[in-house]
């Protein structure tokens, strides 16, 4: 088993007798600390163990036990496993526990989220708002006593799907004939919508002050989104703006939440591969292989040999793609409209047919299975990939360094444009190219090498200034590490079976929890899974890079040009998908 | 005109049945006003750039050098509703978000068209039974095309906008309800309100009846 080795590097029993033991639970690691205890222990974890990027939080709602777990998961930048603690609460509103805001900023975004969907109150959060709904909606979603409006059964598949042979809409089953619950007796023509002054009192309003015989300015408030060409898909930032200098800004999100995690708990744990798709949809063979992982430590099962090198080669082909498409929407966001991001499709279009090959979907690959993948590589696509990796893919990548990298405009909208240094990134919990443009070196594939990444030569990508044209250059490095890792990878790749497992379409959980993390295009991708021996998991929880990422966005941007603020966000390379879920 | 001609694909500005001197085929056509208005919306239908989720990307993929939509003159993406003729909704549409998408929509002058890209436009796809989703745009708007897939290849969307295509050939100026007199704005859709949940305020009334019977019930 390799889950309760993150506990054996850290003995907190023995630091604070107290207030923390060990979970003893079957199939669960790590450590349940008392709630009032909790910033003191964190601040030790932080400080005395070196745990310095705090990776997740999320909350369990045990309905039957009632009561309420927030699980936090916390990493050392230096590499090695991670610590997972806990805090248990009754399930009685409100449910409190102290924020953990004060040790980690990372944490700020993912608490919002678990008050949002969990209803779990953090005292002591300075912003705790509504983040993927909108305030005002009833209800936290996520709990288990929470049934949405075409709420047909508490798991799939339905039984009551086709009673007798008769199909049955679900839209029959709500009063409103449609996706809706109202409070009861609910008067529409009676009510007034929460206007949105939370959010715009939570922007710092900066008081000016006026000398005597100055022109009378103001700070005025502009919100970007959700329909804006330069935000990457449907979020939206409230700005307030001094002239064209950003004095407090606050990204607005959900607007595209599709409740990825209610519809994967009721799911088996097949069902949700091809959900996983749909997250970062640029790279759905990335979240293929972080679900793949999290179910296998789960299952605790080894991964067929041949199906390892095919995993590796999909997942290094799809962080090319994406990080061309990067590029080119970047310059897109740089006023470049169009040119660059044809060259970059042009090679996706080549590394998605490759895609197409071998699941037979585009995009939505859906290819990984508990064990293995689901189809071997034909050896005619095996073919093209060579042809791609060791032909084609290398000399595009230098073509388009030599169409952009000494690009007048291009260098100077990004060189200097500060994004993050080190400390501030670790303290907001971004990972990926961002983090490593930033010059910490902290890549999954070698900090906490998961499948075989630990056989191939490859180095880490790291950059030092920490500015825009780093945050850029990163990702040509990283491409042609990745096409180092790809070139080892189909030199290696043995025959052989694909799959450890039979085909099945209900695979045995045992009960316990996994976390299981990659190292995806944008930072690392990670899933926390709780099972209790049944056929779908009881708590399915996304840790989205591109949305703890965002957290970081704030602090990157105040003080900046608006101009460059369009340019800073797509440094984080977010996708809306992975974002909301 | 005969039956299969209705069925048949589009024969271009002049009437079928006229025979124009060869050697002035350049210079003269003999069209109706219905179809040379036709004619000239048909290969300029301007796309509103507009994504929400995955289907947007192949949106963008349709439009770059491998399938080029700039053939069926679609490629002019306008930011600004304003300038848009054609509102592709590709992707997932939430409850959170709709009433962004209804804004733009009547922001929109006509003629307006709307084609639901993907499962999750057309139905709700994968993500029907959610909390935050609303099960298809045309619940609120008028859908003119509807593109299956999830999300839809790029020649998918081609069929679609070829599709949309055949549509504006048949429609006539006397008919579209657009130019009808007497009526304001027939395509305006209310606002819906994010109350307690989406409130579709068309169907306030509904609403009330069902939260009073269910308070009966209980």
């Amino acid at each position: 088993m390799t889950a309760p080795a993150s506990t054996q590097t850290v003995d907190l029993v023995a630091r604070f007798p107290d207030s923390v033991t060990a979970d003893t639970r079957p199939g669960f690691s790590g450590f349940i600390v008392k709630k009032e205890n909790l910033v003191e222990v964190a601040t030790a974890i932080r400080d005395e163990f070196g745990f310095d990027l705090l990776s997740s939080v999320t909350g369990v709602d045990y309905l039957a036990e009632n009561m309420m777990e927030v699980v936090y998961h916390v990493h050392r930048t230096t590499g090695g496993p991670g610590l997972v603690f806990k805090t248990q609460v009754e399930r009685v509103d409100p449910v409190e526990v102290p924020s953990l805001y004060s040790v980690w900023v990372g944490a700020d975004f993912q608490e919002r989220e678990a008050w949002d969907l969990l209803g779990i109150k953090f005292t002591g959060h300075p912003d705790l708002r509504r983040i993927l709904m909108w305030e005002g909606f009833e209800g936290h979603p996520l709990r288990k006593d929470y049934k949405e409006g075409f709420f047909e059964e508490e798991t799939k598949p339905f039984k009551s799907r086709w009673p007798d042979g008769h199909h049955n809409y679900v839209e029959f089953k709500n009063p409103y004939r449609d996706n809706l619950i109202f409070p009861e007796g609910f008067d529409p023509d009676n009510y007034t919508p929460k206007n949105e002054d939370d959010l715009y009192f939570s922007l710092e309003r900066s008081s000016m002050k006026k000398a005597e015989g100055d022109l009378n300015t103001d700070h005025i408030v502009v919100n970007m989104g959700p329909h804006h060409p330069s935000t990457h898909g449907v979020l939206r930032v409230a700005v307030e703006l001094n002239g064209e200098t950003i004095t407090s800004l606050k990204p607005v999100m959900g607007y595209l939440h599709r409740n990825h995690e209610k519809i994967g708990e009721r799911n088996t744990y097949l069902q949700i591969m091809p959900y996983t798709d749909r997250l970062d949809y640029f790279n759905s063979m990335a979240n293929n292989f972080g679900y793949a992982i999290a179910v296998e430590k789960l299952m605790n099962i080894p991964v067929a040999e041949r199906a390892e090198y095919i995993r590796v080669i999909m997942a290094e082909l799809s962080r090319i793609q994406n990080h061309f498409i990067f590029i080119g929407m970047l310059i897109n966001d740089l006023g470049s409209m169009y040119t660059p991001s044809l060259y970059a499709f042009e090679e996706r279009e080549l590394i998605l047919d490759i895609f197409e090959a071998v699941s037979g979907a585009r995009m939505m690959c859906n290819y990984f299975r508990f064990g293995g993948v689901v189809r071997d590589i034909p050896a005619d696509v095996l073919q093209k990939i060579k042809d791609l990796v060791f032909d084609r893919l290398p000399a595009k990548i230098d073509e388009m360094e030599r169409f952009l990298n000494e690009n007048e405009v291009l260098v100077g909208r990004l060189k200097g444009v500060h994004v993050l240094n080190a400390e501030e990134a670790i303290r907001h919990s971004v990972t990926g190219p961002v983090l490593r443009a930033a010059g910490v070196p902290y890549d999954l594939r070698r900090a906490d090498p998961y499948s075989v990444y630990d056989r191939f030569d490859f180095d880490v990508a790291v950059r030092h200034n920490g500015d825009m044209y780093d945050n850029y250059l990163i990702r040509f490095d990283e491409m042609r590490q990745s096409l180092r890792i790809l070139e080892q990878a189909l030199k290696q790749i043995p025959e052989g079976p694909i799959n450890s497992q039979k085909p099945q379409y209900q695979v045995r959980v045992p009960a316990g929890e996994s976390y299981g993390r990659i190292e995806s295009p944008k930072g690392e991708l990670a899933y926390y899974l709780v099972s209790n021996g049944k056929p779908n998991p009881y708590r399915y929880h996304v840790r989205a890079p591109s949305f703890i990422n965002l957290t970081a966005v704030e602090t990157m941007c105040k003080g900046v040009k608006i101009a460059d603020f369009v340019a800073l966000l797509a440094m984080f390379d977010i996708v809306m998908g992975e974002v909301d879920r | 005109m005969e039956e299969h001609k209705e069925e048949n694909k589009y024969e271009g500005l002049n009437l079928p049945n006229y025979n124009i001197p060869e050697d002035i085929q350049n210079v003269v056509s003999i069209t109706t006003i219905d179809r040379l208005y036709n004619w000239g919306r048909r290969w300029s239908v301007w796309p509103l750039m507009f994504g929400l989720a995955c289907c947007a990307i192949e949106m963008i993929a349709a439009q770059t050098a491998r399938y080029d939509m700039a053939r069926f003159g679609m490629e002019v993406m306008r930011p600004t509703p304003r300038q848009a003729d054609m509102m592709l909704v590709s992707g997932t549409v939430t409850k959170k978000m709709l009433p962004s998408i209804i804004r733009l929509y009547n922001q929109m002058p006509e003629p307006k068209y709307v084609v639901a890209m993907g499962a999750c436009a057309s139905s709700g796809g994968p993500f029907k039974e959610g909390y935050n989703v609303v099960a298809g745009i045309d619940k609120f708007l008028p859908v003119d095309v509807y593109i299956p897939g999830c999300p839809p290849t790029p020649q998918a969307l081609i069929a679609g906008m070829m599709k949309l295509q055949e549509k504006i050939d048949k429609q006539s100026i006397k008919k579209v309800r657009w130019y009808e007199k007497g009526k304001n704005d027939s395509n305006y859709v209310p606002m819906p309100i994010l109350g307690p949940d989406l409130i579709d305020v068309r169907r306030n009334a509904e609403y009330k009846e069902a939260a009073a019977k269910k308070e009966g019930a209980a």
